[in-house]
């Protein structure tokens, strides 16, 4: 898989003021593919993405469709084409479910299709469609997920980041959730690149897998394999 | 009956200049989620600086539209130069930075232009407007600037997409970066738009109360009260809020025995707190719901 | 032996040293302070004296905003409620000036308690409107003319200095300089066992997340109010020795930019420290008089431009600073 690798993270140590918490990382997302990141809490996944956006103080390269976007400000990177659905979901609680959505789009131009790409998220959550022009603080945990995603869609990008997307959600709802990822991945051809503790969800969505255990990553390759891994399924499947 | 609607008329001229500021107040707010102390000195001296554009034979209006666009650079400039730099300090060292513009431009301003008191024009005209000249025409003018600017805030907040890109970047900064807004710029912007706005204030409020370096510290504090009142996050509000604040606070001192014109500050503040304990999110407020 | 092994010896005494590092610097600094009135002259006393005054009221607004993350831009008010008490009883009733500080004290509490019960449905920016509200108003309330037979209206009132007791052979300046620093010592050592107690710990959790220190049992009414209510104690009794220090009490002493004095010192010494609040104390004792030699004309601007100088130096303030170059000598230390 040596073209197009969407994204390519080399050597990446991340720090938190004086603690570092990634130590040399090597990942990469393919074009088109879904990538996942698991470990237990606290392996250094959010701070990944964060990185990856230029939340975090990092070292190392990352190239996205080739250029270099490490030391760049989030805003900057953002534009270029990925969009990031934050740990908390990152949804703006004054504002209503309208305004967040058209702040997906507030870097676009075109009226016609902005209007078009809400359609087809309500499309995709349509529990949005009904909830409009309620304040966003005022919706359940699963539907400011669905906002997030939703906004998230808004940017057109080509590559999403999530940061657990299943967190605090009931099952069925998760469920809902990665269904209709995969299928933003197959139509609308957006990479993304998942940051899971829900081990079993993630390796069932994705096709490339990385575990990260305190900074450093620990295995990587086909979701398949990392499936059928003892020691994975030991320690991260439960059985 | 008939001194109750004279204080009432009295306390809606006055009003007007509490509303006028608490809209100010509540532009800043909105862009920046903070309050901002200096708010009336940059007012105070952008009053001056068209005082001396007025000076140097320029004419009224001219001065006017000058001023604002000097205020808007001086806003936008402080935000970039003297607050980018702590953007990333507690709340609180904020506080501590506004404090200190409040003391740089009071004690510039005094400098600069002495402390004696000077006469500021008006462009509408002092004569009588309404009630046998309890509210002057400069009074009506200075409630029309207000409302005006008011709906042209409210029309710039929601309906515009640089509206909305403010709004969120003062919500939520890192949510607004992840959907690629320059909240550097927005910041920046709501600086320029309020020190407009404050200098809109200071042009109308100083024909009444007569420029000194001074003038603003109890306005700003009236201000406060009506922007409380009517609720920070409405601008209507905050407007309605000022003139609600004018009219208690005359009638008040009218009405109340023996301490009635003693503390008609007091009063004014004891309703900011009185409607904050009923109403916290004053009467006009959008009360923010969280879910745990 | 070599430098490398010099710095280690220095450093391996630092460790050991460490654990006591507080009690240290507190020894340090009353041995500075203890010598001082036969040193400088009495002016330099009286503003050291009212230096520690100062210490002490920010150290109580410190308990409200730094521990317990209310805010208050009304603390004049509790100082000059304290203040007033104090002059009240030595004027008209002959108390003793050492009686008039528990007096006002407790005074201030029941204040503060009463004032922290509404307060508790305000948050942030509506608190802070709230004590703006109260702070502007004490000035006009002590004016009222019905209340002029008590509080001497708009001319205040005169205090006798109190002179040292048992015939020690201190000038009164000298005395009233211990006597502050005992109570501010008391003061100081109360309010840091406060904070590292339970209910420290408690009013600390409110601070950081108040849902959850409701839902692990922390009364939040209670606690956030007797904040408010330690806070004002500590405030008004500094307020009462400033009185006695100044021997004057007058409306237009308390005004709200003494509050804001408090508020700077705070930010200034370090929000959350309570060593910080002298650091405080003095920046906003003494930094306005040099401001003034600087250039009278633009006082202000200078004091603004220290400030803003001070801020961008220690965005944490003093004690930020403090913690920082400790962090950086403890990693020094262990490599």
């Amino acid at each position: 898989m040596t073209s197009a690798q969407l994204l390519e993270a080399k050597n990446i140590c991340a720090y938190y003021g004086a603690t570092q918490v990634l130590h040399g990382l090597d990942l990469s997302v393919a074009e088109g593919g879904i990538t996942t990141l698991l470990g237990a809490n606290g392996a250094g996944k959010t701070t990944m993405l964060r990185s990856v956006c230029g939340m975090v103080r990092t070292s190392g390269e990352i190239r996205f469709r080739g250029e270099e976007i490490a030391g760049q400000a989030t805003e900057d990177i953002v534009r270029r084409g990925i969009a990031h659905v934050p740990e908390g979901r990152g949804t703006f609680v004054r504002l209503t479910v309208e305004e967040n959505l058209q702040l997906g789009a507030i870097t676009r131009g075109n009226k016609a299709e902005i209007a078009a790409d809400i359609e087809r998220v309500f499309g995709y959550f349509p529990r949005l469609r009904e909830r409009y022009r309620q304040q966003a603080g005022t919706l359940s945990g699963g539907e400011q997920q669905m906002l997030a995603i939703g906004r998230a869609m808004m940017l057109r990008p080509k590559l999403m980041l999530l940061d657990e997307p299943s967190f605090g959600l009931a099952p069925l709802i998760v469920q809902e959730v990665f269904s209709i990822l995969k299928q933003m991945n197959e139509r609308e051809k957006v990479s993304l690149f998942l940051v899971e503790q829900n081990a079993a969800l993630a390796l069932d969505l994705a096709d490339h897998a990385y575990l990260l255990e305190t900074g450093r990553v620990v295995m990587a390759g086909p979701a398949r394999e990392i499936r059928e891994d003892e020691n994975v399924r030991r320690a991260y499947l439960g059985y | 009956m008939e001194l109750f609607l004279h204080q009432v008329l009295a306390g809606i001229a006055t009003g007007g200049i509490y509303a006028c500021m608490a809209l100010a107040i509540v532009m800043i707010y909105q862009a920046i989620d903070h309050l901002n102390f200096a708010q009336g000195e940059m007012a105070m001296f952008s009053t001056f600086i068209a005082w001396q554009l007025i000076q140097w034979e320029v004419p009224y209006w001219a001065a006017f539209f000058i001023t604002l666009a000097i205020s808007f650079a001086g806003g936008y400039l402080i935000e970039r130069i003297v607050l980018k730099p702590i953007h990333s300090a507690p709340i609180l060292s904020h506080v501590a930075m506004f404090i200190a513009l409040f003391a740089i431009i009071n004690s510039l301003a005094g400098f600069i232009w002495e402390y004696q008191i000077k006469a500021f024009p008006s462009p509408f005209g002092a004569h009588s407007f309404f009630g046998n000249g309890l509210l002057s025409a400069h009074d009506a003018g200075m409630i029309g600037v207000t409302i005006m600017m008011l709906v042209l805030l409210y029309l710039f907040f929601r309906y515009t997409r640089i509206g909305l890109a403010m709004r969120a970047a003062a919500a939520n900064p890192e949510s607004a970066r992840l959907v690629g807004i320059r909240v550097g710029w927005m910041l920046a912007l709501g600086w320029g738009m309020a020190a407009s706005i404050g200098a809109v204030a200071g042009m109308l409020i100083a024909p009444v109360v007569f420029l000194e370096p001074n003038m603003m510290a109890s306005i700003l504090l009236y201000g406060f009260a009506g922007a409380v009142v009517g609720g920070l996050t409405s601008p209507g509000g905050a407007v309605i809020g000022g003139v609600l604040v004018g009219v208690i606070e005359n009638l008040a001192g009218t009405f109340i025995p023996v301490v009635g014109r003693e503390l008609k500050l007091t009063i004014a503040l004891a309703l900011i707190v009185l409607v904050l304990t009923v109403k916290p999110s004053g009467l006009f407020g959008r009360s923010v719901v969280h879910r745990v | 032996m070599t430098t490398r092994s010099h710095l280690n010896a220095f450093f391996s005494f630092l460790r050991t040293v460490a654990p006591y590092r507080r009690g240290l610097a507190f020894l340090l600094v009353i041995l500075i302070a203890l010598p001082l009135p036969f040193l400088v002259k009495n002016f330099l006393l009286f503003q050291l004296t009212l230096a520690t005054v100062y210490a002490i009221a920010i150290l109580g607004l410190n308990l409200l905003i730094g521990f317990n993350g209310q805010f208050s831009l009304g603390h004049s008010a509790f100082y000059a409620l304290g203040a007033y008490t104090a002059a009240i009883l030595m004027d008209q009733y002959n108390v003793a000036y050492y009686w008039t500080l528990p007096i006002a004290g407790i005074v201030c509490f029941v204040a503060g308690f009463l004032f922290g019960l509404p307060a508790l449905r305000l948050e942030g920016i509506y608190l802070a409107l709230a004590t703006f509200a109260l702070a502007v108003a004490m000035p006009q309330i002590l004016k009222l003319s019905p209340l002029e037979p008590w509080t001497g209206g708009v001319q205040g009132i005169v205090i006798l200095k109190p002179s040292a007791p048992f015939h020690l052979p201190l000038n009164p300046d000298q005395w009233l300089y211990y006597f502050t620093l005992a109570v501010a010592l008391v003061l100081f050592l109360c309010a840091y066992n406060l904070v590292n107690s339970r209910t420290g710990r408690a009013m600390m959790a409110i601070r950081d997340n108040s849902t959850a220190a409701t839902a692990m049992g922390v009364n939040l009414s209670l606690y956030k109010s007797l904040t408010f209510g330690v806070s004002a104690l500590y405030t008004g009794i500094a307020g009462a020795l400033g009185g006695i220090v100044v021997q004057f009490v007058a409306p237009d002493s308390f005004t709200f930019a003494l509050s804001i004095a408090l508020f700077v010192g705070l930010v200034v010494g370090g929000v959350g420290s309570i060593a910080g609040a002298l650091f405080g104390a003095w920046f906003v004792l003494f930094v306005p008089n040099i401001a003034e030699h600087v250039s009278k004309g633009l006082a202000g601007a200078v004091y603004g431009i220290m400030l803003v100088l001070l801020i961008y130096l220690m965005p944490s303030g003093l004690a930020g600073l403090v913690r920082l170059i400790l962090m950086r000598f403890a990693q020094a230390a262990r490599r």
